[in-house]
């Protein structure tokens, strides 16, 4: 290893040869404030364009103040951080941002949030020494994602997080000069273009120019009518976050306190997507199972590996990018989807009531929900199965406009029989989690045995693509998992060439899987907040009385009584989908 | 956007031109050039094939479109003339000479006369400051113009 030896501050360090300046002086505990730069390990996130000029910092020796993200340790560097010199370039390097940028802070949805507010007040800016035009541009609202072009300051890391990340493809700075702006090809709004609304360039945007569309007070419309029974399900991963928004630590589970706030929010029922979770093991295990057996059985037609369908980013993903492998994926609708057809179906009939009657909400980590449940498949007689899907952090302003003091919330249990889950249900929150699921009841299925160990600790992790072996008595199953789109397209790439081993894999969109997911509190590109929701998970999990899906006494009691068995006639109409050739619908009219 | 149809062969011409340059990213500004080259400025549906075929986003090849001013999305005329508009050529009255086509053709920057003959657009240093004000036309470049000049040059074509 190449060691360079340097002083930051007058504090010496020595770090590895190609370390920045940013890196080093983190390293000794000295915070270079930055705007455009943001780095995840693990992630494969980089964004440093070094086009903000925020981390400038002086070395002595050198004419120019350097970039710290981008200046490279040399031996025997002196640095400073915080010169007046360092300090006035800052000032007025942010005021030149804030004049072209709307002065919105107490209206707009990223206050408090908003990383160029936070330097504005670190910096102490009072005014604004700089006026001039400021840049305009047409509002996009997309059924998840909106953007407010003119508070974007070209950081890129929307860019970052859409192309190199994802590998979706969408955005891209275009134009030039005062007229840049990044977009969609040929400027297109984003439900024209192949988005799929993961929702990581909303995860990693400082400002408030990409936000998710705020479906709250639709909720409290709902919430206010006397006509409709409102019912809440929320999925696994928002309670291993919600806490972030009211100033816990990362990865404090507040399960019990979130349903206590959902109920004195109004809900009629407070349920889990976790439960529809399970029934989803059910249905794609059994799928799962079904082909496998076909193919140890030498049909040559089935399709495997099996991918899963849980995910509608994903899903979106595969429909626009890899239309022609349509039928390798499960046909099993996503939990909130599974949720929403019986709710309005068994659950309904169970309540003597009307499905119109029924108003259902879903709580979600996901952008791509909000869009999903608005696809037409999802809707019976224009009625939808779900009506409206908020994010973690959309239920965290509910919270606060109800005055409610979430800390102090006892903690409560949700209602049945659509809130009862197992610890299955409550892994389909993190990368690995849907898999662990689906191998602990296709197991016990398939060998007819007892599975003593329910861990699968071979299949956790945070690797963006992983692969495990699982002995099903004798029979290997191989199983690959890809969290962030852009893994999932190179297991995809080698489904395509014929040249995967694999038997089954687990795909989410974002990185991490939902405890990642695009409608999360914030993490300000701090991947420890997403390990730390990772182990709320399993420790949840780990706490629960039953931890497989098929052992949930009300998943037995839903197919007794109304499905029959999974892949049944009824199953096949509730819990199952098709999908689209997205391919051609992208190009502009 | 108007959608454009490109013919089959004329497909199969821009695939090749991608193909030579081993339908390499990197290559994407070359392949851009040629292919402006070929059909005269760069529709929706070329940008999207070109994308295609170099295994990149079609948001990408449109960012590099609207980036360079030599590239347009809108046809141009028979004969495309451009007007240097860099440091060398500005001073020494580029603008005037601009100013003058204007009149001349009765067309805004970056538009094309009605009858397709002419088309007008501005762009930054052609590398022949020493000759400055600068216009070329097609792949004729005009040294040392002056306003009086515009005239006579437009009755060439």
């Amino acid at each position: 290893m190449n060691l360079v030896k340097l002083t930051i501050d007058d504090k010496p360090v020595v770090v590895e040869k190609g370390t920045t300046l940013l890196e080093a002086a983190k390293s000794i505990g000295i915070k270079i404030p930055s705007l455009c730069y943001m780095k995840m390990d693990d992630m494969n996130f980089e964004n440093k364009p070094g086009g903000c000029r925020v981390c400038v910092v002086e070395v002595e020796g050198r004419r120019n103040l350097a970039p710290a993200c981008k200046t490279e340790c040399t031996e025997g560097m002196e640095v400073h951080t915080h010169t007046v010199r360092v300090v006035n370039a800052r000032r007025t390097v942010v005021e030149l941002i804030l004049s072209d940028h709307p002065a919105e802070c107490l209206t707009c949805a990223k206050s408090g949030e908003c990383e160029l507010q936070d330097l504005a007040q670190n910096l102490g800016i009072r005014e604004i020494h700089y006026t001039g035009e400021q840049s305009h541009y047409k509002g996009d609202q997309s059924p998840a994602i909106i953007r407010e072009m003119d508070k974007c300051i070209m950081c890129r890391r929307c860019e970052t997080a859409c192309n190199e990340v994802q590998t979706v493809g969408v955005l891209s700075a275009v134009n030039r000069g005062f007229e840049s702006v990044v977009a969609p090809a040929f400027e297109m709004d984003l439900d024209h273009s192949v988005c799929t609304y993961c929702g990581q360039c909303v995860a990693v945007c400082p400002t408030g120019a990409l936000t998710e569309r705020d479906y709250t007070w639709k909720v409290i419309e709902a919430l206010v009518d006397p006509t409709k029974t409102v019912v809440v399900q929320t999925a696994p991963a928002v309670r291993a976050a919600l806490g972030e928004s009211f100033g816990m630590e990362a990865g404090t589970l507040v399960t019990g306190k979130m349903v206590s706030a959902l109920r004195k929010l109004g809900f009629d029922y407070v349920f889990e997507t976790d439960f529809a979770a399970d029934l989803t093991i059910m249905e794609e295990g059994t799928e799962l199972l079904d082909r496998l057996n076909r193919h140890l059985n030498g049909d040559k037609e089935v399709k495997l590996p099996i991918l899963t369908s849980c995910c509608p980013g994903w899903v979106k993903f595969f429909e626009h990018q890899f239309p022609e492998m349509m039928d390798v994926p499960s046909t099993a609708k996503s939990p909130q989807q599974m949720f929403g057809s019986i709710a309005k179906s068994y659950f309904a009939k169970k309540m003597n009531k009307k499905r119109e009657d029924l108003v259902v909400v879903s709580v979600m980590p996901c952008l791509a929900k909000k869009y999903e449940c608005t696809r037409e498949e999802f809707s019976v007689n224009g009625d939808p199965d779900v009506n409206v899907s908020i994010s973690t952090r959309e239920l965290a302003q509910l919270i606060r406009n109800a005055n409610l003091d979430f800390a102090a919330l006892p903690d409560d249990d949700f209602d049945q029989p659509l809130g009862e889950s197992t610890g299955a249900g409550v892994i389909f929150g993190t990368t690995g989690g849907v898999i662990e699921a689906a191998v602990r009841t296709a197991y016990e299925l398939h060998t007819g045995k007892h599975l003593e160990r329910v861990d699968f600790k071979e299949l956790r992790g945070m690797e963006g693509s992983r692969k495990a072996t699982v002995d099903f008595d004798g029979l290997k199953l191989n199983i690959g998992i890809a969290h962030g789109l852009g893994n999932a397209r190179k297991l995809l790439e080698e489904v395509k060439s014929g040249k995967s081993e694999f038997h089954a894999i687990e795909i989410m969109a974002c990185p991490g899987g939902c405890i990642g997911g695009g409608g999360q509190p914030y993490h300000h590109g701090n991947v420890d907040v997403l390990k730390k929701r990772q182990r709320a998970i399993y420790e949840e999990d780990k706490g629960k009385p039953i931890r497989k899906s098929h052992e949930n006494p009300f998943i037995q009691e839903l197919y007794k009584e109304f499905l029959g068995k999974p892949m049944s006639d009824l199953s096949h109409e509730l819990l199952h989908t098709h999908y689209f050739n997205r391919k051609k619908k992208a190009e502009i009219e | 956007m108007a959608k454009v149809k490109i013919p089959e062969n004329k497909v199969q011409e821009l695939k090749d031109l991608c193909a030579k340059f081993n339908n390499e990213p990197g290559e994407l500004i070359n392949v851009l050039h040629g292919a402006q080259g070929m059909f005269g400025y760069l529709p929706a549906e070329i940008q999207e094939i070109v994308a295609e075929e170099m295994n990149v986003s079609v948001a990408h090849v449109y960012g590099v479109v609207t980036f360079y001013s030599f590239f347009s999305m809108l046809p141009k005329g028979k004969h495309p003339i451009s007007i240097c508009m860099g440091t060398a050529c500005y001073v020494r009255g580029a603008e005037k000479v601009l100013d003058e086509f204007k009149r001349h053709l009765d067309v805004k920057v970056g538009e094309t006369t009605p009858d397709g003959k002419f088309s007008l657009s501005c762009l930054r240093c052609v590398g022949a400051c020493g000759l400055a004000p600068v216009v070329t036309i097609g792949e004729r470049v005009y040294g040392r113009v002056s306003p009086e000049d515009v005239k006579g040059i437009l009755g060439e074509y």
